[in-house]
């Protein structure tokens, strides 16, 4: 099942998914999931399914996707960054102006209708700010939200903004070859300054009130949210299918290699020829751009964005799903994000009974996070290779033998244990 | 009105009348109407004069009447000093003389309202600034310099003569200053008693400064009246609604119509689907309701108001000015440069003080920062659960504070106890988690994540998630006030003291001892360590106890002043990271430079932007994120080989 | 004979210890060349420097007919301009085939895009064949390279750096940890190699210098103590100084 290492000079004539196998089951699984949920939904099925279910399933597609962004910057390339979530909320924040704004304009433009006048465009605007910046004590449209009103331009935006965010702090933080933990903690860093900077009032982004009412499609008014939802699930399903392709393609070829062989020894790729930190950087800003989509998708379902979202924890909980799902396999990122995060969503929910210890007695919602972080101790320690380890036992494929030494002398080098595919 | 008190005041200080009895009496009688029913308007003269008389009796009558103890006998008239004696009054006549008793319902109590028991309280300023009891004397200066008036000027220079009391005839010497140089009828007395105050930098000094540079804006179509501070042009020193605004206020201008205005006036005169010969589907343009409500206008149907053009030209047409409360050009002008001055030298004690912020935030970054930095350069771990530890630490000293009710003895037993604890919890985590993930530094990042987690959580099972005091002790209570300007509060002091102390212990630990020497040993080269005969597996867990134990340590120091939650340690982590970083590991006089340059700048930009912290974090990130490009491996690196690139 | 690579006067300064002062040293371009000398000569850092590890801090180092200085280029980028370097461990990327790790060094554009679009043509095979074939690795083209013997990766490295086509390469210790039978055949690969290209190989072992029969540089503290053949350096009294003193 390796996405990597697959055979390729008698691989010359044979097809990707020949080459990918991996690729072609989880697009299978992906279809008959989406089928099934769709059958099983409010708007087009049996209503098995609620539709803040439904809502649910799209989301944790939306994550899947953005496991498989860190997957290939953490799991094939070896950086270990916890700014991918900032990337992911940039994206949804750029989304979220187009939907709110252009929702305002509808309700303004409706209120000003009734009053006896045509409303002029100054006071759709008007009407537009004191709307949405009532609540941070200002009517003036800050100077960012100027294509706010533009779907094409704002979409734009929402991969723009993150991808050169992305370039610019990659190009600085490469350039400067810092590498291994150093940079795990610089992009904490980014990721915290970028969340301080949207709590303020002043950010322009309505601080942290953040923006909401994303469910409501502008010009849908009528559409029920049952059906947006599985629109949303199906364009989410979409989305990480096709990402699904484009980094299974990405990593099989010479590409792969190269990033896989930067992350274990870049030093020797470097001697290779290869500028180790082109790569590093066209790898972190595209996975930065799969990140804003997979934000594009994920909060209008979700309906509310507030800086709280962009916090260093959640691209942390990104890193641990990726691990516990296994990294260097996309499948791995895929299964980790979707169990851990539906586990979480479970656990969180308060619906679970308390377990009664004597005296005192368990509560799910206090203890999950305890239990997920031990669960995340263990699997670092026991399993490096994850669930995704699981499907390796139906392989049969003989192991390096290394006496247990990294594969490379870099931080992000496999350990030998996680090689064996 | 206040002129005339003033004069009649001065005059009958000016020239002392020989003490007469029956003065007071006199002045009450022939007055009574006004003192009977008092208004504040009008009141003033009576006063005076009964201030003025020079009748011993006049300072209580009018402390009497201030009390509302003033009394009118109801049987025949006459007006008496009324004292409660069981359930009624002892009374005294005006002139001094006792008057007998009388019960409550046979008098009527004048009750002056408080404007005029203002007035009569500021007229009694002179007999309580020459009052025997020095406390008095002390009480009366407070009270003018609280509120300070013309009036007070003349008794207080004249009790300054007599004053005994050294420090209270430096009060007063003072105050007169200050009085004078608001109140003095001449202005040359006015600048002088300015230019006497040299650069005080006393709050008081500038509070009574800054009345005189108070300004009003004008808008004039020539050139202004009054003592010009400077001229206002729309658009840089006021905006354009601004200086239109001052215009209306000045009746120069007919008032501006609000959109909102416009088009309820607008949709009022809706006339068969037109509104001034506009048709209603035209009106989306302002230009166009604008046309139709001159249109209106015209036809009287609505009140003429400015369209744009004419508040442009109206702006135009007026010239905008700060013009000073302050007639005297010459009085303002010595207080402008007084003040200025006096703003140079706050500048520079602000900078003292703000270099004592800095120090004081310095200090609480490096203990924060100096375990994280032992571990990561002797191990290469950067341990994520170190901000879980400073909370272990600081609920330490919590819990110590519950057993243990004396604040001083509960910090000394929570010292230590809070690094037993940091360090068994660090060498467990050592043992069970970091050892297995040697040379694997992202694993053990992400690992100690784990822990973090689990931690943060637990805390906020057991504790809840409300703040939790942890009480400093009485003596650190307070601040060290070196004026107005600088000070620094002792718990501060107390926690730069603490990392001094550290910073020792970690010298001498390093550099003196047989365990700083493996460790040393161990920083440079494990291999060749290990070789050595150290055995790198106890100087790790050792090394990692330690770190952990200070982070308890800095937890009780921190939670002395900020408050005690199971995410407080998570707000220091970022910032302990930044000052590793910073200041390079493997090295504790790095991670003092790094901590110091963290918080002096965090404390600059705090200063240069005090209403927004949190943009004041975001810059400081910044700032560092650029710092690493031309200092990758921190401010105080190992240089060439032993750097292992 | 015009040179290869010319460095002159290059002197780099490691917390006031002078590593490499002022060091000159050429090469022409089909040309063998062993370098020796006692520990702390300077041997690694002078590669250090030609591969735009080490940045010198005084001065040149120039490569190719045209005479290009490769000091304000890192190191991929001197790499690409044709000088290979073959480090003292065998590192190849254990994780991936021994067919990844030819691809890999197989002489392409090393551009991100180029790399991201590249599939491999018959003749890219047929090369990666023929060079596994070359260092006895042929039917081993599927087998993870962390699985190979260490003579094995030795001998995969070396494959790899004539994948990269370079023009001067660079050898530290090639002879570590060999057998007589892979010595042998070492010296005869490098020896074949030098008609084509340029090559320098740093070493200790006298015996495996002498059967290269090449020209010999010493360094000493940094510096060029003497050149020539090895007859006539092992009889410079400087150099038997030199390492007699040293032990």
């Amino acid at each position: 099942m390796g996405d990597g290492a697959g055979p390729r000079s008698d691989g010359k004539s044979k097809s990707f998914f020949a080459q990918n196998p991996s690729a072609l089951i989880f697009i299978a699984f992906l279809a008959a999931f989406t089928l099934i949920v769709t059958l099983l939904s409010e708007a087009y099925g049996v209503g098995f399914l609620s539709t803040s279910f439904v809502k649910t399933l799209g989301k944790t597609l939306c994550l899947c996707l953005v496991a498989l962004a860190m997957d290939l910057i953490w799991g094939y390339a070896g950086i270990l960054s916890l700014g991918h979530m900032a990337f992911f909320a940039l994206g949804g924040y750029m989304i979220g102006m187009w939907l709110m704004y252009a929702r305002t304009e509808e309700i303004v433009v409706q209120a000003l209708a009734q009053g006896g006048l045509p409303a002029t465009p100054e006071e759709v605007s008007q009407g537009i700010a004191t709307q949405i910046f009532g609540v941070v004590g200002s009517s003036d449209l800050p100077a960012i939200w100027a294509f706010a009103h533009s779907l094409p331009l704002q979409l734009l935006l929402a991969l723009a903004v993150p991808g050169v965010l992305a370039l610019v702090f990659g190009w600085l933080a490469f350039r400067s070859r810092v590498t291994g933990v150093y940079l795990s903690i610089l992009t904490q860093a980014m990721t915290l300054a970028l969340a301080l900077y949207l709590f303020q009032n002043d950010s322009g982004l309505r601080g942290n009130n953040g923006l909401s009412g994303l469910q409501n499609l502008p010009g849908l008014g009528d559409a029920s949210q049952d059906l947006v939802s599985v629109w949303f699930l199906w364009a989410s399903a979409l989305a990480l299918g096709l990402g699904y392709l484009a980094l299974a393609w990405v990593v099989s070829g010479k590409f792969g290699s190269v990033i896989r062989a930067i992350r274990d020894d870049e030093a020797r790729v470097r001697f290779l020829g290869y500028a180790v930190e082109t790569y590093k950087l066209f790898v972190f800003t595209l996975t930065a751009v799969i990140a804003a989509l997979a934000g594009v998708l994920y909060y209008p379902q979700a309906g509310i964005i507030n800086p709280a979202e962009l916090a260093p924890i959640a691209s942390i909980y990104l890193a641990v799903w990726v691990a516990i799902g296994g990294r260097g396999r996309l499948y791995g990122a895929v299964i980790g994000a979707a169990f851990v995060s539906l586990l979480s969503s479970l656990f969180t929910s308060g619906r679970l009974p308390d377990i009664p210890l004597g005296p005192v007695a368990l509560n799910w919602v206090d203890w999950w996070l305890v239990i997920l972080g031990l669960a995340f101790v263990a699997v670092t320690l026991l399993a490096p290779k994850g669930i995704g380890g699981l499907f390796d036992r139906f392989q049969h494929i003989r192991p390096p033998d290394r006496k247990g030494a990294a594969l490379g002398p870099n931080d992000g080098a496999l350990q030998e244990q996680e090689a064996r595919e | 009105m206040r002129l005339t008190a003033l004069i009649l005041t001065a005059l009958c200080w000016l020239v002392p009348l020989p003490a007469l009895a029956q003065e007071a009496a006199r002045i009450v009688d022939e007055n009574r109407a006004m003192i009977e029913k008092p208004s504040r308007q009008t009141i003033g003269p009576v006063i005076a004069a009964l201030a003025g008389s020079g009748d011993p009796m006049a300072d209580d009558i009018l402390t009497a009447w201030a009390d509302k103890r003033l009394v009118v006998r109801k049987a025949d008239g006459a007006m008496f000093l009324a004292v409660a004696e069981g359930e009624g009054f002892a009374l005294t006549a005006l002139d001094g003389t006792p008057g007998g008793t009388a019960a409550k319902a046979d008098v009527t109590e004048l009750k002056p309202n408080a404007g005029v028991r203002g007035l009569i309280e500021t007229a009694l300023v002179q007999f309580t600034l020459s009052d025997p009891d020095p406390a008095r004397r002390a009480e009366a200066l407070t009270s003018i310099a609280r509120d300070p008036t013309a009036e007070a000027l003349a008794p207080l220079r004249a009790s300054m003569q007599a004053e005994a009391d050294p420090a209270l005839k430096a009060q007063k010497e003072r105050l007169e200053r200050f009085l004078t140089l608001r109140f003095d009828p001449d202005p040359a007395a006015r600048v002088a008693a300015i230019e006497s105050l040299g650069a005080d930098t006393a709050l008081d000094v500038r509070g009574a400064l800054n009345p005189l540079l108070a300004t009003r804006r004008v808008a004039v179509s020539g050139t202004p009246d009054g003592n010009v501070a400077r001229e206002l042009i729309p658009g840089r020193d006021l905006t354009e609604v601004e200086a239109y605004e001052l215009l209306v206020a000045g009746g120069l201008a007919p008032a501006r119509l609000t959109l909102e205005e416009q088009r309820a006036a607008l949709v009022a005169n809706i006339d068969a689907g037109s509104v001034g010969g506009v048709p209603v589907a035209a009106l989306d343009r302002q230009a166009a309701r604008d046309r139709a409500y001159t249109a209106l206008e015209a036809s009287g149907a609505v009140p003429v108001a400015a369209t744009d053009d004419e508040a442009a030209a109206a702006l135009a047409a007026h010239r905008f000015y700060e013009v000073y409360a302050e007639a005297e050009p010459a009085v303002t002008e010595a207080a402008a440069a007084a003040l200025a001055r006096i703003d140079r030298k706050v500048g520079l004690m602000q900078a003292a003080d703000l270099g004592l912020d800095a120090l004081s935030l310095a200090a609480i970054y490096f203990l924060a920062a100096i375990g994280l930095a032992i571990t990561f350069g002797v191990m290469g771990v950067i341990n994520m659960a170190h901000g879980e530890f400073i909370t272990i630490g600081a609920y330490t000293g919590f819990v110590v504070q519950l057993f243990v009710p004396d604040y001083t003895l509960s910090i000394l037993i929570a010292l230590p106890l809070a690094f037993a604890v940091t360090f068994g919890a660090g060498v467990a985590m050592e043992r069970l988690v970091i050892r297995h993930l040697y040379k694997r530094p992202l694993e053990t990042l992400l690992a100690t994540f784990g822990i973090s987690i689990a931690l943060q959580q637990i805390l906020k099972n057991v504790f809840g998630t409300q703040a939790r005091p942890l009480t400093a002790p009485g003596w650190l209570d307070g601040a060290l006030v070196f004026n107005d300007v600088v000070s620094i509060s002792y718990i501060r002091i107390a926690i730069f003291v603490l990392a001094l102390i550290f910073l020792g212990f970690f010298l001498w630990l390093m550099k003196r001892t047989r365990l700083g020497l493996e460790v040393r040993a161990v920083t440079q080269n494990p291999a060749m360590a290990a070789s050595m005969g150290i055995n790198p597996d106890r100087i790790n867990m050792l090394t990692f106890g330690l770190g952990s134990g200070i982070a308890g340590i800095a937890g009780v120091a921190i939670g002395l002043y900020a408050k005690v939650t199971s995410e407080m340690g998570a707000d220091y982590i970022v910032q302990s990271f930044m000052t590793v970083v910073v200041g390079g590991v493997g090295n504790v006089w790095g991670t003092l430079a790094g901590a110091t340059m963290i918080g002096s700048l965090q404390k600059v930009i705090e200063f240069l932007n005090p209403a927004n912290t949190l943009a004041a974090q975001t810059y400081m990130i910044l700032f560092i994120i650029l710092f690493i490009q031309f200092r990758p491996r921190g401010i105080i690196a190992l240089r060439g080989r032993a750097a292992g690139d | 004979m015009s040179a290869l690579l010319e460095v002159s006067g290059v002197s780099v300064t490691f917390d006031g210890f002078r590593a490499i002062n002022n060091l000159s040293f050429s090469i022409g371009p089909a040309e063998l060349r062993a370098i020796i000398g006692p520990n702390g000569a300077g041997k690694t850092t002078f590669m250090d420097i030609v591969t735009g590890k080490t940045r010198p801090d005084a001065g040149r180092v120039t490569f190719g007919e045209r005479s290009i200085s490769l000091l304000g280029m890192n190191e991929a980028r001197i790499a690409r301009e044709g000088i290979g370097r073959k480090f003292q461990r065998p590192t190849v990327f254990e994780d991936q085939t021994v067919e990844d790790n030819l691809i890999l060094a197989l002489k392409a554009n090393r551009s991100p895009w180029a790399v991201l679009f590249w599939r491999p043509k018959a003749a890219d095979m047929d090369r990666v064949q023929a060079l596994a074939e070359e260092v006895g690795l042929g039917d081993q083209l599927h087998r993870k390279s962390g699985e190979l013997s260490h003579g094995q990766k030795q001998w995969l490295e070396i494959a790899m750096l004539l994948a990269q086509e370079p023009r001067l390469l660079l050898v530290d210790e090639p002879a570590a940890g060999m057998t007589p039978a892979e010595r042998e055949q070492t010296t005869a690969l490098l020896v074949s190699l030098a008609k084509t290209r340029a090559v320098v190989v740093v070493e200790h072992d006298m015996e495996f210098i002498r059967r290269l029969n090449c020209r010999v540089t010493v360094l000493h503290e940094g510096s060029v103590l003497a050149e020539g053949s090895l007859d006539h350096v092992t009889r410079d009294p400087q150099v038997i100084a030199v390492y007699l003193g040293r032990g």
